[in-house]
């Protein structure tokens, strides 16, 4: 049994880290499409990349019930870790998640299972965090929204596959909606709900 | 010759130490300390701690003594305090009915088990300025006798008893006590939020929406049930000793106002509750809190709200006097680039006028 | 007696954890309002305590902090602000738009583009736009979320019928990315057309009314207006008597009492990095001098 000294660190320096972390995800947010880095150190469990934990690190606490997928939820030191370093609840009904760590993306299960919000409140949604194999070369995406000038190529290998197919719901939800945080290593890429794939090639 | 203002932050420093300067006043004249504020200012001293929401007598003298004695200034720099403070979660939930009783008063009976206890009050003296108070006063030492055994129960407890009045609802273990603290409010607010609500809320507003009801807006016939002020242990439940742990004793007030009797077709009429606790010796704020509450139930209970007390949403954005004072004080800094525009469009609109006005008195000339 | 020891940026961490997931919804939702637990601040609500909350939760150490208020770094509260994150936040701290990474502002957008580098905060009284037609919150909130914004054209078309022109010189209400209606903050209608596909994030903050909304780069921002009344900016005619500029926002200084008036760039920045360059107004003499009184 992992003990408590045992368990993956968390940040080195938690103002800092958390306060560069959270500009690269708000960077990301602002700027669809636009690869930004998790710059600092930290410890990581099983089956988590450092932009992923840095991330958990960073805005998971006792306010904000997490959904995780069935390899991560099954993963006792995962668990363990986030409730250590975060104080976040773990819990099993995605409609009510703040945020869904997904490792891989078979383990992504419907969006619609997860929290959309409502008309007059559509930032009560999940936000997902979807490890994928790449973010800076593969396939290219290209996405438009508020957020990007124009146009944003996003070269990815992405997984689902169909991922912007399944996101296609945020137009009809608008305002209400699903945003994603893609996590491949230490690069970020946000889609909030706003922005839409409008072309898409090898 | 028009020389650009500069010099804004010497002008705040200089503010600053002039303003140390006046809160020291005459120099002969010796400082008042802290612990003269709280012993002898005890009851301004009881509402920044209720108000401020920081039990700490230490802590609100010195707000006190800091802010000149405006009450609501010395109220903000209480809560800014507290608002820097970690929180290590809620205590156990005071047990007012075994509360070190230091007065405590009904009228809803002549007589009841713990008795009619006046305690410290002003209520029966005479309001003449007395000069004697002026310096040197050394009061006569209190009457003393034998402490009593017996209990001191709640009086809506005796009435609950014989289902006379609600019962006060119980506690749901899987529903955690709101905190708006914590989470902005929306509304309807449940009624942990309102009492929270209510018990940060300026005395002054409450008493007044108090007021209004008893005057017919939203009347709901009260009775002060019961006003107890004493000392009550705090508990603190923790985790790896699994047991509740005692953090010490504070000095509360409880109001519990029994009100307008209401029934339906499936349960029998029985009398209705108001409830107001405060830090301290605070009768005015619980009761008008109590009164307040009542009139804010008005929704549950099933009853017309048309009164300003009986505004949820009205009373509940308005009540906290730090941020009405931000906000009415705000006024006071620049808005000229915003009068600018009104100066602008205001201009327009007076030349359109007196073209307007031309054009018509030179179409009548013209006649 | 108890004594506290602060944060970075005064706020602890998990007033910051639940202030940036706010400000990561309110991008993801452009214009619309987030509610968040605004906590009580040093400095009294209704002064800037959204602001300084959003600031305080963004802030980093290697940011470059810009305070303004009514477009100028030298007034009283945001010389106060700016002293604040100095003391909090030990970050560099500037007077220079360009070289700003971040800039709180109250009531004016600065003149100069901003760029993509940037984050610009505002302070926000009253978030809500609907608010002086609608006072409950409950009716609002439902508003918003049925795009229902009779009331708004209703108010600005009876100004229309009364005054012959839309009566609303600054907190001019705009439509973001074609969705919500939001209020700008008390900023002059003339900076409105500065926010629409702005390169920089906009990000705002109301304390005591605990919102936070934000609008991202590249978004439309559109002035509510009518076909027959388009929007038009306000700004007074004449050219800044110190620098010579032509397209600022002038504010107006009452020289004495016989009606004598001149007309300055309420952006002091812009005022002097004209003036450095060589511009020059009518009026403009030798470079500031401080004020010799107080």
């Amino acid at each position: 049994m992992t003990t408590i000294a045992e368990l993956p660190a968390g940040f080195a320096d938690k103002v800092l880290s958390a306060q560069t972390t959270f500009r690269s995800v708000m960077e990301a947010m602002a700027r669809p499409g636009s690869v930004q880095r998790v710059i600092t150190s930290v410890g990581t469990p099983p089956h988590l990349m450092r932009g992923a934990a840095a991330i958990a690190l960073t805005l998971f606490d006792h306010d904000t019930p997490i959904w995780l997928d069935p390899l991560l939820a099954e993963t006792t030191e995962v668990k363990k870790w986030i409730k250590f370093h975060s104080g976040a609840p773990v819990i099993s009904d995605p409609s009510v998640a703040s945020f869904a760590l997904i490792s891989e993306g078979r383990a992504l299960p419907r969006l619609d299972g997860f929290a959309v919000g409502s008309t007059e409140y559509p930032d009560r949604s999940t936000t997902i965090v979807l490890q994928v194999d790449r973010l800076t070369q593969g396939p290219q995406y290209e996405l438009s929204g508020p957020g990007i000038d124009g146009r944003a190529i996003l070269q990815a290998s992405i997984k689902p596959s169909d991922l912007f197919e399944r996101l296609a719901i945020n137009a009809a939800l608008f305002p209400r909606g699903i945003d994603v945080v893609l996590v491949a290593d230490d690069a970020i890429v946000a889609i909030p709900r706003t922005t839409r794939c409008v072309g898409y090639g090898g | 010759m028009y020389v650009a203002v500069k010099g804004g932050e010497r002008a705040i420093e200089n503010a600053h130490r002039l303003l140390a300067h006046e809160r020291r006043g005459d120099k002969d004249v010796p400082e008042v300390t802290l612990p003269q504020i709280s012993e002898q200012l005890a009851l301004a001293v009881d509402r920044v701690m209720s108000e401020g929401s920081l039990y700490d007598r230490e802590l609100a003298a010195l707000a006190i003594k800091q802010a000149r004695g405006d009450m609501i200034e010395a109220i903000f720099l209480v809560r800014a305090f507290r608002a820097t403070l970690p929180r290590f979660g809620a205590s156990e939930p005071v047990e007012t009915g075994r509360m070190q009783v230091r007065r405590r008063i009904s009228s809803t009976f002549k007589d009841i088990p713990g008795g009619q206890i006046l305690g410290p009050t002003f209520d029966y003296t005479h309001r003449l300025l007395d000069p004697e108070l002026e310096e040197g006063f050394v009061p006569e030492e209190p009457a003393t006798a034998a402490c009593s055994e017996g209990a001191t129960p709640r009086v809506t407890d005796i009435l609950g008893r014989d289902g006379l009045i609600e019962p006060s609802p119980k506690a749901d273990a899987d529903q955690p006590v709101g905190d708006l603290t914590r989470e902005p409010l929306s509304f309807p607010a449940d009624r942990d939020l309102r009492l929270q609500n209510l018990a940060r809320g300026d005395e002054g507003f409450l008493l007044a929406l108090g007021y209004s009801s008893q005057r017919g807006y939203g009347r709901n016939h009260p009775f002060a049930g019961e006003i107890r002020f004493g000392e009550v242990e705090v508990e603190f439940f923790a985790e790896d000793a699994g047991f509740a742990v005692p953090l010490g004793a504070i000095a509360l007030t409880e109001c519990q106002m029994v009100n307008q009797f209401k029934g339906s077709a499936t349960e029998a009429p029985c009398f209705t509750r108001g409830y107001g606790l405060a830090f301290g010796q605070s009768e005015r704020k619980t009761m008008s809190m109590a009164l307040v509450d009542r009139a804010l139930r008005a929704r549950e209970l099933g009853e017309e709200a048309l009164a300003p007390a009986q505004d949820e949403e009205f009373v509940m954005s308005h009540s906290d006097n730090v941020q009405a004072t931000g906000f009415v004080e705000h006024l006071k800094l620049p808005h000229y680039v915003d009068f600018q525009s009104e100066l602008g469009l205001l201009r327009k609109l007076r030349r359109e006028f007196a073209q307007a006005q031309t054009e018509v008195e030179l179409r009548e000339a013209a006649e | 007696m108890n004594t506290p020891a602060y944060n970075f940026a005064y706020l602890d961490e998990q007033t910051k954890r639940m202030i940036r997931r706010a400000i990561l919804k309110a991008i993801a939702i452009p214009g619309y309002q987030v509610p968040f637990a605004s906590r009580e601040m040093p400095m009294p609500y209704g002064w800037g305590t959204g602001g300084v909350q959003v600031t305080a939760a963004i802030l980093g150490r290697d940011d470059v902090l810009k305070v303004i208020d009514q477009g100028s770094d030298d007034t009283t509260n945001a010389i106060s602000i700016r002293k604040f994150f100095e003391k909090t936040a030990g970050v560099e701290t500037t007077t220079s738009t360009a070289e700003a990474t971040v800039i709180q502002t109250r009531h004016r957008i600065p003149e100069a583009t901003l760029h993509a580098g940037q984050v610009l905060v505002y302070q926000v009284p009253i978030p809500e736009p609907l608010r002086f037609l609608e006072p409950r919150e409950t009716e609002t909130r439902r508003m918003h979320a049925l795009a229902e914004y009779g009331l708004m054209h209703v108010k600005l078309y009876e100004d229309i019928a009364r005054f012959g022109h839309i009566a609303t010189s600054y907190a001019y209400p705009v439509k973001v990315n074609g969705r919500y209606v939001m209020d700008p903050s008390p900023t002059p209608k003339f900076d409105n057309p500065k926010m629409d596909n702005c390169a920089a994030l906009q990000l705002f903050g109301a304390g005591r009314e605990k919102r936070i909304y934000a609008v991202p780069p590249y978004t439309s921002v559109v002035s509510l207006d009518f076909e027959d009344h388009p929007f038009s900016r306000y700004r007074f005619d004449a050219p800044c008597a110190l620098c010579g500029s032509e397209d600022s926002y002038l504010d107006e200084i009452v020289t004495d009492d016989q009606g004598g008036r001149m007309f300055v760039c309420s952006d002091t920045d812009h005022c002097e990095s004209r003036q450095a360059q060589g511009h020059r107004g009518t009026q403009s003499a030798a470079p500031h001098k401080e004020a010799r009184h107080g």
